[in-house]
This record gives C-alpha cells, structure tokens and sequence, in this order.
C-alpha cells in the first residue's frame, strides 16, 4: 500500500492541476508559473546528479537545455506544422498529439549525446578543469546555435505554438501542463531509483573517493558516462518543454546566466538531495517571481537572500538528507523502498 | 604585406591578452591560495573600471564640486589609476570579510563558497543597473591618441602602455611571490592549509593581501580597458571574467606564470580566428579549441596532476 502513496498523491495533485487549468479556475499566468517550477524541478534535479551525487562541479547545464529545446522544437515545428523555413507539415498536423513524446524523447537522446562531450573528457580529469570543460561546452552550443542560419541563428526559433495548438485541436486539454507533470514525475522517479539502487551507488562512491571507487569494482568510466548522459539527457527534455511552453527560443535564453540559475537551485536544496532539489527549485522560483515588480532590484535582492541563507546555514537547505530523514514519520506514507539507515 | 597584416594582428592580440591575463592573474591568486574560484572577479573589473570614470570625472571638473585648479591629463590618469586600485581592492576585501570569511570559518564545502562568489558578482553587476541605469558611459579621454609607425605598423599609445603595463605587473608579481616573506607564505598555505598556522603565519592577513594584489590588478584592467575601449555597461565584466577564468585555467589555475601565458594564448586564439574567419565563429572556435587542449592535457600548461592517495 505505502508502495503506491507517493505515486498516488502525485498523480492526484496532478490531476487537480490539470483539471485547474482546463476549468480556467487558474489564469493563464499561474499556470506558467506551474510550468515553470516543473521545468525547474527537473533541470535541478538532474544537475543534482552530476554536482551532488558524483561531485563534480558542471556550470554548462543550459547548454543541454539549448540541445534539447532546438532539437524538438525543429523536430516539431518540421513534422507538424506548415511553417516558412521547412515549408508544409510533413504530417498530418492531429498526429502531433501521439508523437510529441516522441520528438521530447528525441531532444533528450540528442542533449545526452551533447554530454558525451564532457563526459569523454571528465575521464582524465575532475573539479576546476571539468567546470571549464562545462563551461566551453556551454559556449560551444550557444555559438553552433547562433552560427546556424537555417534555424533561426541569433534570431531564435518560433513555432511551437502551433504544435500546442494542434494537439489542443485534437482532445482539448492543456497539453504542456500534462507533459510537464508527466516529465516531472518521471524524472524523480527515475533518479531516485537510480541513486537509491545498487548499481547507482557507484555514483556516490566516485564522489567519496574515486581511486576507492575503483578498487571495489565500480566502472567509474561507465558510471561517469551513465551519470553525465543521463544529467544532460533530462535537460534536454526540460529544454524541449521549455521551448513549447514559452513557444519561442532564441540562443540569448541558454547562457551561463540560465546554469547559474539551476546551479544555485541544487545548492541552495543541497548537494545530494533530491527532495532539497525539489523544494529550492519551487521555492526559488515562487521568489523570483514575487520580485518580479521590483524589476533590476529583484537581482540585487535575490543574490543577498541567498547570501544570508548560506551565511547562516551553509550546507544548503536540507544538506546531504533527503525530506524523509529529516521528518521520519514521512516515512510511513512515503516511501518507494526501505532506505537503510 | 602578408607579414605585416600578421605582425599587426600580434600586436592586437597582445593587447588583448593582457586584460584577459591581467583578470586572470586575480582567479589564479585567490585560487592558489584559498582553492576558491571567485566568479565575483570579473565584476570586481568592472566596478574598477565605472570608479576609474569617476574618479576621473571629478578630477576633470565635470561635476558642480571640481577642483579649483586644473591638472595636466596624464597627471590624472597616473591618480585615477592609483585611487581605482586602492578603491577596489577595499571593495575585494570587503567581499572577502563579509561573505567568504564567514562561510571558511564555518568549514563549508567550498562549491558553497563558489556560489557565494556568484551572488556577489550578481549583485555587483546588478546593483551597478539599478543604480546607475542602463545607459552606457563613455570613458574620457585622458591620454591624447598618438600612433606610431613602426616598420609599416600602427602602434598606440594605449596599446604600449596596456602591453608594458601587463609586463611589469608579471615581472612585479613573480617577485612578491617568489622573493618576499608574505609571497613564501602564500605559496605555503596552498602546499598545506593546515601546518601554515601552527607554524604562526597569520593566515588572514596573508589572504586580505590576496584579495588587495588580485582587486588592485583587476582595476588596473579596468581603467585600462576603459582607456582602450571607453564603452562602460555593467555587464561588461560578466563575459570578459569569465573568459579571464577559462584563460587561468588554460595556463594551470594558481600558477602566475599560468595566468599570464593563459591570457595571452587566449587572446591570441581569439584575434587570430576573428581575423581568419567570420567574426561570429570567434566564441565556437576559440572553445573548441580549449576543450580539445583540455582533453589532452587537462592540467592546463603548467598545472601539476597532484597525486591522489587512498
């Protein structure tokens, strides 16, 4: 029965928010708001992976995000709608209902192709020199993306509303509020069944110590590449969301600013927590949001809270714990497995 | 001809080089001895440039308060350059006090202090917005431009004294960090942290005068840069700082020497694909570039793989 609460609960609040949406009882705002805190959710988590669980310090993360985002919305924007760079749909427009998880998937499986880039060379070296590695990648992307001409270059890329608004023809619902929940939910569990299992272990032993690491067996190439394809690959189906929720892209979107933003989410929760991941990425976002009148103030105001708040506790908001070690009675309705203690 | 377009290119890329290294020589600092990447380096660059416009702004009499006597230009860039280094290398150490020294006593992991770093320079660059607005400031003029022919090439004024400056300043550093008592103990306290104050080195002291060296010398670069390219905006520092710490890194963070060659092999990859190839392959080719050196020799130039025991 507890095996099942979490899902439950999740899919309920889900549920709630969709059909929230669909009633128009939330406006249009709120739900990007909602929107965004999902693509959050998961750009955090995911980096929590490489900047928590395996401890090395990745500051290009956005660059995945730029990989995925391009490469579905193009994907979409070809197949689905008659546009003036690719000309007329290839498909019939109502198939983009059945394929967009596809064209998601796709980005994903393209940015997790991206993080072979730094995965390779993460092999012979770790800290400072693999951050300037993320770095480059991350500038690497963003420059391709403005030198390609075809898409958009600097300009950015548009489009994607009609793919939104060709599903939405077909069963009206609101699409990218389903694919964001769906995404979300899909990425904490597949993270936290990795990192809790056996084999995703191996992860947090390379942090601990990766000489260490080697000698009791962990293929620390193999784990390093796992950990980094998969990191990347999720960015890049947040980015595709990303893309589908704003409906425009532009390369300016995926600087070092962007890494930044998620980099200060994962420790802000802390490092290795998937549930402080969760919390400062809602949290963080709600925050910015309630700046937002402030206008530049709102920069000044956010850097210095965050300041304080590593002054005063400088482990981030949960550490190393999860949400169930630091409230175990959670732990009777929440639990996917039996954590050893 | 061909030789000469090549030697004017050499000469450009060497000015160019010298900001990067000279930002690059404050990451490699501080990293060598506090093992922290101060990512609030490249804004420290650019207040120093936006007091240097001041500072100089005053000292020409463009505000209601002037002086009552006017003085000769060259005299105000040589105290516009001493007072933007006092200035930022104050506003250095008071990151350091406030926020750094706070978290290095509670004994954060360091990545803690890395995104301390962030905000710092986030709320450099913003409050700068917020203050002063978004519109650009122009620089004054305050070395009248003089070009001279040098066997065919165009050689500034400016561009001397960036170049000669960025020398000096290297051969200055070398000698404090390898001739002097406080440069001793810097390079002891990134051997072994934890000896350096049992061994009664006042371990505080000798990381405020890090911060001083690294600050005054990005000021330098700023009013430098300023002098050379008078645009101000206040996100002028966020890119240059942070391609001031790829070069650090390039060149083996916490080696001097490292920055230096760094910056200009930066600024040397930088100019020479800028004038080969379509300017907007700059940023492609010249990162490209470091993630293939990095792969190969992923210490940098001088960088020592530091042996790992179990």
């Amino acid at each position: 029965m507890r095996r099942f609460t979490s899902a439950a609960s999740y899919s309920l609040l889900c549920i709630l928010l969709i059909a929230a949406a669909h009633g128009d009882w939330i406006n249009a705002y709120i739900q990007i708001v909602i929107m965004f805190i999902g693509i959050n959710i998961i750009l955090s988590s995911s980096l929590n992976l490489i900047n928590g669980y395996m401890g090395e310090f990745s500051v290009g993360h956005a660059g995945f995000m730029a990989v995925g985002a391009y490469i579905t919305s193009v994907l979409n924007v070809w197949l689905f709608t008659s546009s003036q760079v690719f000309g007329p749909a290839l498909l019939s427009p109502s198939s983009a209902i059945l394929l967009f998880p596809v064209t998601l998937l796709a980005g994903g499986v393209g940015a997790a192709l991206a993080g072979l880039l730094v995965a390779v060379p993460s092999f012979r070296t770790r800290g400072d020199y693999l951050a300037i590695i993320t770095l480059a990648v991350n500038y690497i992307v963003k420059s391709s993306i403005e030198n390609m001409q075809v898409i958009g270059g600097a300009r950015g890329f548009m489009g994607m509303r009609g793919v939104v608004n060709s599903m939405q023809d077909v069963v009206n619902l609101p699409w990218t509020l389903v694919w964001v929940c769906t995404c979300v939910g899909a990425t904490i569990w597949i993270l936290y069944r990795f990192v809790n299992s056996t084999y995703g272990k191996g992860i947090i032993a390379i942090r601990d110590d990766e000489i260490a690491a080697e000698i009791m067996s962990v293929d620390t190439q193999r784990m390093k590449m796992i950990a980094f394809m998969l990191s990347s690959g999720l960015a890049g189906i947040a980015g595709g969301l990303f893309a589908h929720v704003l409906g425009y892209i532009n390369p300016g979107t995926f600087t070092i600013m962007k890494s930044t933003e998620v980099l200060v989410m994962v420790y802000l929760g802390g490092m290795g927590s998937l549930s402080g991941s969760v919390i400062s990425a809602i949290g963080l976002t709600l925050i910015l949001e309630l700046f937002r009148p402030l206008q530049v103030a709102k920069w000044v105001i956010v850097p210095l809270l965050l300041i304080l708040l590593m002054l005063f506790r400088p482990e981030g908001i949960l550490g190393n714990r999860e949400l169930t070690d630091v409230f175990p009675r959670l732990r009777r309705w929440f639990s996917l497995q039996e954590r050893q203690p | 001809m061909e030789l000469q377009i090549f030697m004017q290119n050499l000469l450009n890329a060497l000015q160019w080089g010298s900001f990067y290294a000279l930002i690059a020589l404050g990451y490699s600092l501080v990293y060598g001895v506090l093992l922290l990447i101060n990512f609030a380096h490249g804004d420290i660059f650019m207040v120093g440039a936006y007091l240097g416009f001041f500072i100089a702004t005053f000292l020409l009499g463009q505000y209601a308060f002037g002086l009552p006597f006017a003085l000769d230009p060259t005299i105000i860039f040589i105290i516009t350059l001493l007072f933007t280094m006092i200035l930022t290398a104050g506003l250095g150490v008071t990151i350091e006090r406030v926020a750094y020294r706070p978290l290095r006593r509670k004994g954060a992991s360091r990545l803690y202090v890395v995104i301390t770093a962030l905000m710092c320079g986030l709320i450099l660059e913003n409050g700068n917005l917020a203050l002063l607005g978004a519109s650009r400031r122009s620089f004054p003029e305050l070395l009248p431009k003089t070009v001279y022919d040098v066997g065919g090439l165009a050689l500034s004024n400016t561009k001397l004294l960036v170049i000669v400056a960025t020398l000096v300043v290297f051969v200055l550093l070398e000698t404090i960090v390898r001739k002097t008592k406080l440069g001793m103990a810097m390079r002891a306290i990134s051997y072994d942290r934890m000896a350096v104050p049992l061994m009664g080195i006042p371990i505080d002291t000798v990381i405020v005068f890090t911060f001083v060296l690294g600050s005054s010398m990005a000021a330098l670069a700023g009013v430098l840069f300023a002098t050379t390219y008078p645009v101000l905006e206040p996100y002028m520092g966020a890119l240059v700082g942070w391609k001031a710490f790829i070069a650090a890194v390039l060149g083996g963070i916490g080696e001097i020497r490292g920055a230096f060659v760094g910056g200009f092999l930066l600024g040397f990859v930088e100019i020479f694909v800028a004038a080969f190839f379509p300017s907007t392959l700059r940023d492609l080719i010249a990162f490209s570039i470091l993630l293939v050196f990095l792969s190969i020799k992923p210490t940098g130039i001088f960088g020592i793989a530091r042996a790992t025991k179990i």
